[in-house]
């Protein structure tokens, strides 16, 4: 049993340009670590869209990035509005994105049925008012 | 890898050890070591930004003499777009080409003409099935290099085709030995005339095919001032240059995109630039796009170390120069407008070398990524350099890697000696 390596960064909120530097960081780390590229991708790809929503809606958050023997979690917490439906924002297409953010490109309401798609487990929990913390999990193709 | 095959080089009585280029390197291949800097040859990608920023110029390219190829009969000098824009009031590039025969070649083959066939063979490729997009100019070593070592997830987006200086080096000898029967292949030898030391580098040790046919690379910046003078003797030149504008495009950023009349592309230059585009790459942030180009030089190849022409100024006068050239003057065979041909292709697909990887065991890397991280947490993260290191997060991992001593960090030692003189004050005192 190896150790549990554990990463932690923190989202600026408001900053769109830097947005992302968290998953590139991390993408760096895992190659050091041995992990497979194309592993290495689903991370970076779900983690970056998980980044952008804590910028547009959240105001920036925390990012852990925890590896075991067997997998790769990413957690990500903020402080934000929380999800009213999470059911219905796991909808592709929906998004609530307000229209300066739309302007930039973004908010096409992908961000959560993508960071589901690149990963193996996703659970969302979150509260009116207090926040949302998104756990995902990419299993390490041995 | 030989870090002697590298173009990039040191002078070692110039190098003050100062931390300039350690800290700009953008794969954190280069550590003062005993008072000089020293380069890590397979993470060096021959960008040449160290040579730009040297302040006591102690960075070098190494590239060959034309003098060292007097023993072929035939030396062709394959000139780069780039050379083009180096000259003031050019109105010709004949002027060039003829220039060129009379500084000690013996005929010229120009690297623009390959451009624009692969130009034309890209237009193909992106038309293919299963090709995976956005696809990316390989054109620039460096970029090669580069996704190599660091985008492992990209190796399969690079443009399988030989860069234009290779099929340029395999046309100039096919043509050579048709024209003059009386000549061998190993009479012949073709010497490319380039914009910067990452061309070196990719002869020395291409990636793509066992081995170049370029057979050397010599400097614009050395040729240049033996070329100015034969240029200025020539009066009437004879049309021999065979550049349109697509090929004449090629030596700034934006030439090779914009020359597959497809909209769908992005081109940036500027190492920095270019490692942010590939990690949005890498996160499918241009799904759209179907091609991108990319130039470790700012400019483009005219902003190449070993040329002599401020790149924005060289940019201007080719556009100048192509202002009354025809598109493009060289073409594929026509039974050759829907497909790329085996000749054309890599030999080898560019693969990932996982350079940065701390042990080949995974159990083993993650055991030394948390040592790295508790020896990074004892540093003072101001990324000072004077260990030596890029920043303090490079200096725990060579630590952890290598070996070394955190109370090289100069905060670690002053801390140290705070604590000293403060138990040797409690021992005075009792």
């Amino acid at each position: 049993m190896s150790d549990v390596i554990k990463f932690h960064f923190d989202v600026d909120g408001e900053n769109f340009t830097s947005a992302g530097e968290a998953s590139v960081q991390v993408k760096k780390l895992l190659r050091q670590i041995g992990i497979s590229p194309d592993c290495i991708r689903r991370v970076s790809v779900a983690m970056y869209e998980g980044e952008i929503n804590m910028v547009i809606h959240a105001n920036g958050g925390v990012a852990d990035v925890l590896v075991d023997d067997e997998k790769i979690t990413v957690i990500l917490a903020d402080k934000g509005p929380g999800i009213k439906d999470i059911h219905l924002a796991m909808q592709e297409g929906y998004s609530t994105a307000p229209d300066n953010v739309r302007s930039l490109g973004f908010g096409a309401g992908m961000g959560l049925p993508n960071m589901k798609r690149y990963t193996d487990t996703m659970d969302i929990e979150s509260e009116l008012g207090v926040g949302t913390t998104v756990t995902m999990t990419v299993n390490i193709n041995k | 890898m030989d870090t002697k095959k590298h173009s990039v080089t040191l002078m070692l009585d110039k190098c003050k050890g100062c931390t300039n280029c350690v800290k700009r390197c953008p794969t954190e291949a280069i550590r003062i070591k005993d008072g000089h800097s020293v380069i890590d040859g397979d993470r060096c990608i021959d960008c040449g930004e160290c040579i730009r920023l040297c302040p006591y110029k102690a960075k070098t390219a190494s590239y060959d003499s034309l003098d060292t190829f007097n023993n072929y009969k035939w030396k062709i000098a394959l000139p780069a777009p780039a050379l083009y824009g180096q000259f003031d009031n050019l109105s010709d590039i004949d002027y060039v080409v003829s220039g060129l025969k009379n500084c000690g070649f013996d005929d010229v083959f120009e690297v623009a003409r390959a451009a624009e066939i692969v130009s034309e063979y890209t237009r193909n490729y992106l038309k293919g099935d299963n090709i995976v997009k956005p696809v990316i100019s390989s054109a620039c070593p460096v970029i090669t290099r580069l996704i190599s070592i660091r985008f492992p997830y990209l190796c399969d987006h690079l443009l399988p085709i030989l860069q234009p200086i290779e099929i340029a080096a395999r046309m100039a000898k096919e043509e050579a030995l048709k024209a003059h029967p009386d000549l061998k292949e190993e009479d012949i030898c073709c010497l490319f005339i380039s914009p910067c030391p990452a061309k070196v580098s990719y002869v020395r040790m291409p990636i793509e095919t066992d081995k170049s046919a370029v057979d050397g690379v010599l400097s614009i910046s050395d040729i240049y001032f033996k070329l100015l003078p034969a240029m200025q003797k020539i009066v009437n030149p004879e049309t021999s240059a065979q550049t349109g504008i697509i090929g004449l495009s090629w030596a700034s950023t934006g030439g090779e995109a914009s020359a597959l009349f497809n909209d769908k592309y992005l081109s940036a230059d500027g190492i920095e630039n270019v490692i942010k585009v590939l990690d949005q790459i890498e996160n499918e942030n241009f799904a759209d796009l179907e091609f991108i180009e990319l130039n470790a030089c700012s400019g483009g190849c005219v902003g190449g170390s070993l040329t002599v022409e401020n790149p924005f100024i060289a940019k201007a006068r080719l556009q100048n120069l192509r202002r009354y050239l025809p598109v493009s003057l060289n073409h594929i065979p026509i039974e050759e407008t829907h497909r790329v041909p085996p000749n054309v292709l890599w030999d080898s697909m560019v693969e990932y070398k996982p350079v940065s990887q701390l042990d080949p065991n995974r159990d083993v890397a993650i055991k030394m990524m948390s040592d790295i991280q508790q020896i990074f947490e004892k540093f003072p993260h101001i990324d000072c350099g004077a260990c030596g290191a890029p920043n303090c997060r490079a200096f725990a991992e060579d630590i952890v890697r290598f070996g070394g001593n955190p109370e090289d960090c100069i905060f670690l030692m002053r801390e140290k000696l705070h604590d000293l003189e403060k138990e040797n004050g409690d021992n005075d005192g009792k």
